[in-house]
């Protein structure tokens, strides 16, 4: 009654998994270019290939056959780890996230005593766990029971990866762009991990697998927790340094941030790194609020159907993609103080009064013995509280009244704003 | 003189609904906005294959008219070299074999490296000879190659002719008042 672990397939999946990722990659640069001249009303790459669609290629041969240029000021050995640990940290965070059908590894109390282990031995549990193992995991390291944890724990390290750079290059504005992140990434953690924390609540799990397979039971997340959701999109916007909130690369006033001084293939690494968490981020939000692989009537949990599975993921993950797109193409970028206001005065409570009343429904969900579904009482409930919210920012206690001093020629003019 | 209190105007900023200051009525109009463009047609001009239409008064690469007899215009004056600023432009002249003139220019050289465009050549010519066309995509592989000679921009005009894009400016046919002075 072990899990197996083949290594072969593991190995197999993990290459499969990176020339996948990093093909995906090259192409969504590609597809970002082409959204961004599309809702310009441009045409994009279109030289290399039928519709630019050698293009990827193109930067990639760029990218490695460009002069390898380390300025003279930088501090060497930092400078040259920042864009490994920035994908280094990127696609380590893609191990546990599902991409494919799974089901949830079966559980059982861990045995302390030589009696507990053979009464579990007993029971069907070792039946089901056979079972599991008979099935392939669409998954780089199937059955990790702190899998959200984890993929936080490794994915926010990637800033090490953007201050690194940032203070290496020894120039103002990569150092402006990298504290920038720093202090972004720290703010938007929390919300992020509060919002997270609901739907853990819900599915009584850290691992992915068993997440989904939890909403192929109640349905989907999204309408037990519209409003997690929303908290958690904001947060990953953040969390991947993508606009609205792309203050650590603010080209207009930074130049180009952290990666200012880097070209070439490190400059491409750093690229590589941010689209995976792209990817990374979108997985996840398919996965924790979307059912995963999950879709009504046409992909139901058993065996089978694993193209659909495949498809219907996938699709759910690009839908993420490209919302992130247009979302580019629609905000502009806050103010620093803007997006310190936006987490610590509002997403933070926010997430915080929603962790309270998922628990609250939980709790007399559970207390009366109800069906789980009763737990949608939590859609109104959150967007009551969203509403609440817009309502209370708006009544904010009225500014003191400013007096000004206006002198024209000889005569002071005091003046008081209303 | 102090302000009177009724020319003073307080500005203050609106007041936002609640469904305003839930920020994402906002958004979505913003995505539809931007979803709509992506179905409106492009502006691009696919620049090599599709040439741009330029205004006829751009100031390109120059040209030498000719008269109705396929002469250059041109009288070899000096008047466009001592106008421009550049001192791009080199004529030699020559005793003219036409007999409605004195000179012609036994050689005319533009150095379009050397030229600002800024129009002040076709400005002082006084027989309309020389102008400035909307050929703009002006390429060359050496310095030498960008000095353009008498029988250079000869074919400019010959060429702008053909294409019928003739700068807004042009006289083009007969020579100008001053040459037909008396002798």
């Amino acid at each position: 009654m072990h899990y197996d672990f083949n290594l072969l397939l593991t190995i197999l999946t993990i290459v499969v998994i990176m020339g996948v990722l990093q093909g995906t990659v090259a192409y969504l640069i590609l597809l970002e270019r082409k959204v961004a001249a599309y809702v310009q009303d441009r045409l994009g790459p279109n030289r290399v290939g039928p519709w630019g669609l050698l293009q990827p290629i193109a930067d990639g041969l760029k990218f490695l056959f460009k002069e390898e240029i380390i300025p003279s000021h930088v501090d060497r050995w930092f400078y040259l780890a920042a864009p490994a640990i920035a994908v280094t940290t990127a696609t380590l965070a893609f191990a546990v996230v599902p991409f494919g059908p799974t089901s949830p590894p079966p559980s059982a109390a861990w045995p302390e005593t030589p009696q507990q282990a053979e009464a579990l031995a007993r029971t069907d549990f070792p039946t089901q766990v056979e079972a599991y193992n008979r099935q392939y995991q669409f998954v780089i390291a199937p059955h990790v029971d702190v899998g959200i944890v984890f993929v936080f724990a490794v994915g926010s390290l990637a800033v090490y990866g953007i201050i690194l750079g940032g203070w290496s290059s020894a120039n103002k504005y990569s150092f402006l762009g990298s504290l920038r992140s720093s202090a972004q990434i720290i703010s938007y953690e929390i919300p992020l991990g509060m919002s997270v924390l609901g739907v853990v609540l819900l599915a009584e799990s850290l691992n992915l697998e068993q997440i989904i397979h939890h909403q192929t039971e109640i349905g989907w997340h999204i309408l037990y927790q519209p409003l997690a959701f929303l908290l958690f999109l904001t947060s990953i916007f953040a969390e991947t340094n993508r606009l609205p909130f792309d203050l650590p690369e603010a080209e207009q006033e930074l130049v180009g941030g952290y990666h200012t001084e880097y070209s070439g293939l490190k400059f491409g690494m750093f690229f590589l790194g941010e689209y995976t968490h792209v990817i990374t981020t979108s997985f996840l939000a398919a996965a924790l609020f979307l059912g995963g692989w999950h879709f009504p009537w046409i992909a139901e949990p058993g065996p089978g159907g694993v193209i659909v599975k495949l498809i219907i993921f996938a699709a759910k993950m690009f839908f993420f993609i490209l919302f992130y797109m247009f979302v580019r193409w629609t905000l502009p970028r806050f103010r620093f103080d803007q997006l310190m206001g936006l987490a610590w005065q509002v997403l933070i409570p926010l997430a915080l009064v929603n962790l309270l009343c998922v628990m609250a429904a939980k709790h007399v969900v559970e207390q009366y013995d109800l069906d789980e579904r009763w737990q949608l009482v939590l859609l109104p409930v959150s967007l009551l509280l969203l509403v609440g919210v817009a309502a209370l920012v708006g009544q904010r206690p009225e500014r003191p009244r400013r007096s000004i001093v206006v002198i024209r020629g000889h005569e002071r003019v005091e003046m008081t704003t209303r | 003189m102090p302000i009177p209190a009724n020319q003073v105007k307080w500005v203050q900023e609106p007041k936002s609904s609640v469904l305003e200051r839930l920020y994402l009525p906002g958004l979505f109009e913003g995505l539809q906005t931007t979803v709509r463009h992506l179905f409106e047609p492009r502006l691009t001009q696919q620049f090599p294959e599709e040439r741009p239409r330029l205004p006829p008064n751009y100031r390109g690469v120059h040209r030498l008219n000719r008269d109705e007899q396929g002469r250059p215009k041109c009288v070899a004056c000096y008047m466009c070299s001592t106008a421009c600023p550049a001192h791009c432009i080199d004529i030699v002249a020559a005793p003219s074999p036409w007999p409605d003139r004195e000179k012609y220019p036994e050689t005319f050289v533009i150095d379009e490296l050397r030229c600002i465009y800024c129009g002040m050549c076709e400005q002082a010519c006084p027989c309309d000879a020389i102008e400035l066309t909307t050929l703009a995509d002006l390429t060359g592989l050496s310095r030498e190659e960008m000095m353009f000679d008498k029988e250079k921009l000869l074919s400019v005009f010959d060429y702008t002719v053909a294409a019928g894009t003739d700068p807004i400016r042009t006289h083009s046919g007969r020579l100008s008042i001053a040459s037909e002075v008396e002798k």
